[in-house]
């Protein structure tokens, strides 16, 4: 009797195992296909003036997504990195963000470069309510009328670069200060950031020059600044254009008397500027040789290596990483991917990617995050990459960001 | 340092500014030239022009980089350039004569695509560090201020070029036939003379120009796949304002350019950019056909 009953439910069990066995991959399959790949879109100025500093991006963001795939991605859905090329120009930005948030339905955006183009990018993400995660530095995209809950900025910011490297500066370098600027956002924050850092130490501005973003020469606006004899100059642009007036400034014979200071110190400048830049001063969120002191700097840089044939990340590209990074981690923190939910999550993120800590602020959701000041050398370098000196660190901390009250955030 | 100054700069600084745009006006008179030559003579807009540039800067620095030798590059580059241009006319811009401005116009436009795409693709996006060469380094006082040496001889080496070219065209015979061939190529076949040889040549020529104006400012803004851009643009307003297809209005017109640059830096810096097509747009209003240009041109 017992045996009987025992043999039917014993047949019964399996019969239902099996059942389950055969249906469990198709089950597996559709709860996957429900959700699909994590869905990143990637807008940047793959050509035109930033071109390199972007493709960099791009090198470094794949790096990331590849961490979060091999560590098996989140719920069995792997992680997908979208790029355009927004071709630096806010309205292309603007149409190719779109593109990815309606046709291609991406969940989040991280990507820019440029000032007026990462704002351009916010207000689309901003309007139909996708996080996006800015890697340009931006002032305004921090003030409360550009700002939207979705909205989070990975890069440092002018206020806080141009400060960084202003306190490191000019109580070392003296007080007549002129400015050669970028005539856009960037270069006019970069300025105002100058500006205030220089107000403890009391700096006269002796020259405010702008000149037009992607002017292929600036002799022309040497001989003035030369006459001034400042004690420093400031030359507040980016990429091509930090590199042709650098070089410039360097043939006009400006090193006799004035110490030339970059905000931005960009480590693929640098690389094609030469020696034209020994001894320029300036601030970067990152450089590769953090590693002798930041067992996590050391730690990304071996794993991009390894991808890159032995090269090491720029500072924008390791800007690429972390954005895209901290979105993932936003994800596992939130254990979904609604917006909601990885807002929040995002907003309580403590970490240390690959520089040391860093944390959103609530208010705005700036990075907190350290400021390095490095100088450009040509002589012993240790590898043709070893081309800066860090001369200081100005560690994360909220004092240095203007206050959420000034920027219109309301407590 | 004296105390006489115009509109609140002393004279010293202005004249220091001048001497600048100058140096400035120097390339611009380089490349204005080739792109005016090639247009004057076969109607072919060269929408490349810009891409020679930059190809010639990075043979140049190439060859420094193996040789060591920055007079070596000076001489290379524009010969590379000249003949990658024989190249071009021959077999691409050739088939195309007869067929209208704008057939070549976008041939060249898409040439300089591919040029600019594969140099990329060879160098990568970055572009290659290059300064000055040793024997040219440095920052002479011309007792209005110091001036860097580099500047002071692309002036010189410029104005040896242009006068060297004006003897070649105004006093040989090819120069002659050149002259003669921009004027009525069909009487100029009706001669024997193979009118083809010679558009072959001066394309040559233009391409080689084209390239000695890239060597000779790459150590002025180092060398980037893009840096052909600008300076097209800067050409084409070099050659409309001197006249098209004129030698001497390109010097003319280059020069003027860079002076233009030079002091509208000096009051209005965020205007430099605009003051060049400004210049433009005024000399076409008094001289339709450009300083030194001939009637209908265009026509």
């Amino acid at each position: 009797m017992t045996t009987g009953f025992d043999r039917r439910r014993l047949l019964q069990g399996s019969a239902a195992a099996s059942a389950l066995a055969l249906a469990a991959p198709a089950l597996l399959r559709s709860a996957a296909a429900q959700g699909g790949p994590i869905k990143i879109g990637f807008p940047v100025p793959l050509t035109g003036a930033f071109g390199a500093e972007a493709n960099d991006q791009v090198r470094a963001a794949q790096l990331a997504i590849k961490e979060f795939n091999e560590a098996g991605g989140f719920q069995g859905r792997q992680a997908e990195l979208l790029v355009r090329d927004d071709k630096l120009n806010p309205g292309e930005a603007a149409g190719r963000t779109l593109e990815l948030i309606e046709k291609d339905k991406v969940n989040f955006l991280v990507g820019g470069l440029s000032a007026a183009v990462t704002l351009s990018i916010n207000n689309v993400a901003r309007e139909r309510r996708v996080i996006y995660n800015s890697i340009s530095q931006s002032d305004a995209i921090n003030e409360a009328k550009d700002f939207g809950r979705t909205t989070f900025h990975e890069a440092l910011n002018p206020h806080m670069t141009a400060g960084a490297v202003g306190r490191y500066v000019f109580p070392k370098s003296g007080k007549r200060v002129a400015f050669l600027s970028a005539d856009y956002a960037y270069g006019h924050e970069m300025v105002r950031g100058f500006k205030r850092a220089g107000e403890a130490s009391g700096i006269e501005v002796v020259a405010d020059i702008r000149h037009p973003i992607g002017a292929s020469d600036y002799s022309a606006f040497l001989p003035r600044i030369a006459a001034l004899k400042p004690d420093v100059l400031c030359l507040c642009n980016f990429g091509r254009d930090q590199v042709v007036s650098i070089q410039q400034a360097t043939e006009f014979g400006l090193k006799r008397n004035t110490k030339l200071v970059a905000p931005v110190l960009l480590f693929t400048s640098r690389k094609a500027g030469g020696e034209a830049f020994d001894g320029v001063i300036g601030g970067t969120s990152y450089y590769w040789r953090l590693e002798d002191t930041v067992p996590s700097a050391k730690a990304f840089n071996d794993r991009f290596r390894a991808a890159y044939n032995g090269a090491v990340p720029s500072d924008y590209g390791a800007l690429g990483y972390a954005g895209v990074r901290s979105v993932l981690e936003g994800v596992k923190a939130a254990g979904s991917v609604e917006t909601d939910k990885v807002v929040t999550a995002m907003e309580g993120l403590k970490a240390d990617f690959y520089k040391g800590p860093q944390s959103f602020r609530k208010c705005d959701h700036q990075l907190v995050q350290s400021v390095l000041i490095v100088e450009s050398k040509s002589k012993g370098l240790k590898t043709p990459d070893d081309v800066f000196t860090i001369l200081g660190t100005e560690g994360p901390d909220e004092r240095f960001l203007r206050g959420c009250d000034e920027l219109g955030h309301k407590a | 340092m004296n105390d006489i100054s115009i509109g609140g700069f002393p004279l010293d600084l202005l004249a220091l500014q001048l001497v600048t745009g100058v140096a400035l006006g120097a390339i611009y008179v380089l490349v204005g030239i080739g792109l005016s030559l090639i247009f004057g003579l076969m109607n072919v807009v060269n929408f490349a022009h810009g891409a020679f540039f930059m190809v010639g800067a990075y043979v140049g620095v190439f060859l420094y980089g193996y040789t060591g030798s920055f007079w070596l590059s000076l001489v290379a580059a524009p010969l590379a350039m000249g003949l990658l241009g024989l190249a071009v006319e021959r077999v691409l811009v050739r088939p195309l004569y007869g067929r209208g401005i704008d057939d070549p116009l976008l041939l060249t436009f898409g040439l300089s695509y591919v040029m600019v795409e594969s140099v990329r693709i060879a160098f990568g996006l970055t572009g290659l560090p290059f300064g000055a060469p040793p024997e040219l380094r440095g920052a002479v006082d011309l007792g209005i201020g110091y001036f860097p040496l580099y500047r002071l001889f692309l002036i010189a080496f410029s104005l040896t070029v242009v006068g060297a070219l004006w003897l070649f065209i105004e006093r040989t015979s090819f120069g002659l036939v050149i002259r003669a061939g921009a004027r009525d190529p069909q009487i100029v076949q009706v001669l024997g003379i193979e009118i083809s040889k010679v558009w072959l040549a001066v394309f040559g020529l233009g391409c080689a120009l084209a390239g000695l104006a890239g060597i000779l400012a790459a150590p002025l803004q180092g060398v980037t796949p893009e840096m052909g851009i600008p300076v097209l643009a800067e050409a084409f307003v070099v050659t409309v304002v001197g006249g098209m297809g004129s030698l001497a209005g390109a010097v003319l017109a280059g020069l003027l350019v860079g002076i233009v640059v030079a002091m509208t830096s000096l009051v209005a810096p965020d205007m430099t950019k605009m003051a060049i097509f400004a210049l433009m747009a005024l000399v076409l209003l008094v001289r339709p056909r450009g300083l030194l240009g001939r009637a209908g041109a265009l026509g």
